[in-house]
């Protein structure tokens, strides 16, 4: 997923795609390589070693710590349950006895004479991997994962925010200008990804999380809204891993934004097919947009072709754009000249530009840095 | 491969590979001097699809050859020796390719061994992910997790004076143990830990890690409490980047048997050439490097070096973390117009998810310069914190200073000493009028007294960092003359008064025959006179290679370097901007709170220094 930064994302309706699913730490493979899988489907899996909670064996026995040895009554290696005795030490002639307890159910791992510390490690932490596509397996990495490869139609957001998750598509607006309503979230938007228009807000949010809506695609979100949502302000946009029950994809950016045309024609013809997505995002060297991913009918046997909407290929006069910052943010246009020397803008900064006919017929000139290319 | 002498070297090639871009930069000897003769610049390939650090710098080498009209390449590699006009003496390079080099520094108490063991690393360049100290209030397993989590490229475990306790280190060093950690780049090398401390301890710490991880034993960072040994543990840091990092990272192998010096840490080089700049002009100095997602701040006072890294504070990438961190009052504290909370909040998140979108109208290239002010002000806050004198050190106190409450721990930055104030980075540099840039740097850091400001405008300080381990008269000569833009002294007196009360008299004595530029040449000789009221702001042209002699009069309860309400006599060199006179105050700096009040002062001062065209 993650490539050399450049602007502008890609919409697809027809690609391949392959995406490595591999375990943190080695494991085992459950597929066989060329197998059909689906989203939800277990391809690997592994145990992270417990977590380790030490405790203070000398403090509690009243010992120092190189007689600890002596007061284990439990051999190093043997497993403990929460509240099982594995130190004693006993004075006065054997009248008064100090136990040391277990605090979790776990293993002894080991006791240190210097610090007078015994350290307990929990049970191993299952990992699953999910095959997170409709797809095949194109490649088995012994111990360690699989690659999956699939056919379809790729969306990729500007950014997102929630983990993996999948569900069928379907539309609560009937333009890209829409916003989300709250009144239009009902029963029937239970385990489904929601496509929506221009917006969504903190309430809409919370109200299709309590629904069990998986995720949410929309043109925008005000900054005042996500925070509200989040419950802090994002400083880093490196996201994935936020515990809210759902998963949020932003097409266009902060505001209220149309999405454009061709991304909602594109999940509009998708309604009704089950999608995987992702708003995980990174912002920086090795850059990652949050995708919604839905698989062809067929996909991972057949190759077909592929067109792609949005691109980041070169400029050239006649080609379509899109204005990326103030002023004129959102706006669509053709490019109408490229001008090699450098112009310079209201700030005295001296950049190259381009100049370009918006949808309204009215002229601008704008940074190139400042547009990115639409196909199509 | 040898280090040619000093006396024979007439011609250095130096590249730094950076994370988006690698800078190659040819400097001759000319005369009696050394000159920058021209700087090439290529995409940085340490990423697929390349995967060769190279392939990057014989690209920017390349653009050199054509610039300078010199070979200096042989096929795929460099000339190592300058013969008939071709090839270099020397090469030299840095790197912060693939994020840098990351740490987790270990110590027994947070404010004591914790913090020297900060300084090491981030003076020796790192980015200092956590501090884990035996006080640090979290739980063992919640320490276990994090050290588990972050994954760092390096460890440095230090802990105790020699002859101390050595249950703690064991302590620190039995958790290591236990959350056994794996490097970040590469799952086939054992992490390279650093043990720093108490001496008595190396045998219990090298049977708890020995084999566990790639340990190597140096001197303890803080021998005894009242003094701190970072340099061996910052040459063992540089060693393990190279031996360890570097060498996993793709192409390196090959960048490190090109040059005879060791590549070093893009930071660790920055530190380099601003401690070799104090010590030579026995000043104190404070540079900044603000760029996309980090923003660091370089110190030398009382000739202690350090160096802090603020990993989220940045104008791209992290452009909303000093949103987050700084609070929406204190951004628009500085914007001179207007502007809806919902409509800012808004803008800087676009701007964070199209990091290379650039201000193309006044108020957005006003908001971009006002978070600037915030991410410079905060990492220099950082900076305070952590440039400080040795914590948890007996002072003797004599009668004198019954009355005076110092504790240890102090920070070593103090503004009123400050020499120079070098910045760079993008916001900075490619600033479109240099005013902009000294305001910027005027407004983050509130320089006291006079303080030079400058930037480095191609960012060059890097290596000439590193060229200063081996030829330092070259390296100081360049970054004077040529990586420097010498923006012009900043004089503001400190105290705060009444809006209007009369707060400084200044006269500006120009020299006579100084080599000048620009259009203060028409200047030269003659003397001129202001006074300025509290709250104003002015500028006296006094350009770039010019000199002069101000005489400062500030009123009582002003003061400007030599007392309150004393005179003070001293020699200043110009710069693009001139004399910048700020009367606005100091300890404290305060802006109005009252918005309209605020935004005509911000529009008056902008004015007064010609920051900004006029708005249409």
């Amino acid at each position: 997923m993650a490539h050399a930064y450049t602007p502008g994302v890609t919409v697809t309706a027809r690609t391949r795609l392959v995406r490595e699913r591999r375990l943190p730490l080695s494991g085992s493979v459950l597929v066989e390589e060329g197998s059909q899988v689906s989203a939800e489907q277990v391809v690997a899996r592994t145990e992270l070693p417990g977590n380790v909670q030490t405790v203070n064996v000398a403090n509690i026995l009243s010992l120092l710590p190189e007689d600890i040895g002596g007061a284990l009554t439990k051999p190093i290696g043997s497993p403990l349950q929460k509240g099982e005795v594995f130190a004693m030490s006993s004075s006065f002639f054997g009248l008064f006895k100090s136990r040391c307890k277990s605090p979790v159910d776990g293993t002894l791992e080991s006791a240190s004479t210097i610090t007078g510390q015994a350290i307990l490690r929990e049970p191993p932490i299952p990992v699953e991997v999910h095959a997170y596509l409709d797809g095949r397996v194109i490649e088995r990495m012994e111990k360690e994962g699989v690659k999956v490869e699939t056919e379809g139609s790729f969306i990729q957001g500007i950014f997102g925010i929630g983990g993996e998750t999948w569900g069928e598509i379907k539309l609560l607006v009937s333009a890209g200008d829409e916003p989300l309503a709250v009144k239009s979230l009902d029963e029937s938007c239970r385990d489904k990804i929601l496509i929506g228009g221009s917006k969504v807000d903190s309430e809409f949010l919370t109200r299709a999380a309590s629904l069990g809506v998986r995720g949410v695609v929309a043109g925008g979100i005000d900054d005042k809204d996500l925070r509200q949502f989040l419950g802090y302000d994002l400083g880093v946009a490196i996201t994935g891993s936020e515990e809210k029950g759902i998963s949020l994809i932003v097409t266009e950016g902060f505001g209220r934004m149309r999405m454009a045309e061709k991304t909602f024609s594109l999940l509009k013809s998708l309604e009704g097919k089950r999608a995987s997505m992702s708003g995980a995002t990174q912002i920086r060297a090795g850059v990652m947009r949050p995708e919604v991913i839905v698989a062809a009918d067929g996909a991972g046997r057949s190759a077909g072709d592929t067109g792609s909407i949005f691109s980041a290929s070169g400029l050239e006069v006649g080609g379509a754009i899109r204005v990326i910052r103030e002023p004129h943010f959102g706006k669509l246009g053709k490019v109408v000249d490229l001008p090699s020397e450098l112009r310079v803008l209201e700030t005295e900064a001296k950049v190259r530009v381009l100049e370009v006919e918006f949808e309204d017929g009215s002229r601008a000139t704008l940074p190139r840095a400042n547009v990115e290319m639409i196909e199509g | 491969m040898s280090v040619p002498k000093p006396e024979d070297v007439t011609s250095i090639l130096a590249t730094d590979c950076g994370s988006t871009t690698t800078k190659a930069i040819l400097i001759e000897k000319k005369g009696d001097e050394y000159r920058l003769i021209v700087r090439g610049e290529a995409p940085t390939t340490v990423e697929a699809p390349f995967e060769d650090v190279t392939k990057g710098v014989l690209n920017a080498v390349r653009e050199v050859e054509e610039l300078a009209g010199r070979k200096l390449l042989s096929g795929e590699s460099i000339l190592s020796k300058a013969e008939d006009g071709e090839g270099a003496d020397i090469y030299i390079s840095t790197s912060s390719a693939g994020g840098g080099l990351q740490m987790m520094v270990f110590g027994v108490v947070k404010a004591m061994t914790g913090e020297s063991a900060q300084r090491a690393a981030l003076g020796a360049g790192a980015i200092v992910m956590d501090v884990i100290a035996s006080n640090d209030g979290r739980l063992p397993h919640e320490k276990i997790r994090r050290i588990r989590q972050l994954r760092p490229d390096m460890i440095l475990l230090s802990g105790g004076i020699d002859g101390g306790t050595t249950a703690h280190v064991a302590e620190l060093a039995e958790l290591l143990s236990a959350a056994d950690p794996k490097a970040r780049l590469g799952a086939g090398y054992m992490l390279p830990v650093i043990y720093a401390g108490n001496v008595d301890a190396r045998d219990i710490v090298s049977e708890r890690l020995g084999e566990k991880t790639a340990l190597v034993l140096t001197e303890n960072i803080r021998p005894v409490l009242e003094r701190e040994n970072l340099q061996p543990a910052r040459h063992r840091i540089h060693d393990l980047f190279m031996e360890h990092v570097m060498a996993h990272a793709p192409g390196y192998k090959k960048l490190m048997n090109w040059t005879p010096v060791p590549v070093m840490p893009t930071p660790a080089a920055v530190g380099k050439i601003i401690e070799t700049i104090a010590r030579e002009e026995g000043i104190q100095a404070i540079g900044v490097d603000i760029g996309g997602a980090t923003t660091d701040v370089f110190s030398v006072f009382q000739t202690v070096f350090n160096r802090t890294v603020s990993a989220n504070l940045g104008m791209s990438y992290s452009i909303s973390n000093v949103l987050a961190e700084a609070g929406l009052e204190n951004i628009m504290r500085w914007i001179p117009f207007r502007v809806e909370e919902k409509d800012l909040r808004n803008r800087i998140k676009n701007k964070m998810i199209r990091p290379t979108t650039i201000p193309q109208s006044l108020e957005e290239l006003m908001i971009e310069q006002g978070i600037a002010r915030e991410a410079l002000r905060l990492a220099f806050e950082q900076h305070k914190s952590l440039a400080v004198g040795l914590k948890g050190v007996q002072q003797e106190r004599t009668i004198s200073d019954t009355f005076e409450q110092s504790s240890s721990g102090e920070t070593l930055v103090d503004l009123r000493q400050l020499g120079m104030l070098v910045g760079s980075g993008g916001v900075l540099s490619h600033a479109p009028r240099r005013a902009q840039a000294a305001f910027m740097l005027i407004d983050g850091f509130l320089p006291e007294c006079v303080t030079h400001l400058a930037v480095d405008s191609i960012f060059m300080m890097p290596q000439l960092g590193v060229l200063s381990e081996v030829h330092p008269k070259a390296a100081t000569e360049v970054f004077k003359k040529d990586c420097l833009i010498h923006l012009g002294p900043c004089v503001a007196p400190i105290g705060a008064g009444k809006e209007g009360v009369e707060c400084l008299q200044v006269r500006l004595e120009r020299e006579e025959g100084a080599a000048s530029e620009g259009k203060a040449a028409k200047a030269k000789g003659t003397t001129e006179s202001l006074s300025l009221k509290f709250g104003q702001m002015a500028v006296l042209p006094l350009g770039v290679g010019e000199r002069g002699r101000l005489v400062l009069n500030p009123s009582k309860g002003f003061d400007v370097g030599a007392g309150s309400g004393r005179s003070l006599e001293t020699k200043v060199d110009g710069g693009v901007v001139g004399v910048v006179l700020d009367c606005r105050g100091r300890r404290p700096f305060q802006l109005p709170s009252n918005e309209g009040e605020r935004v005509k002062k911000l529009s008056e001062w902008n004015a007064a220094l010609n920051v900004y065209p006029e708005r249409k």
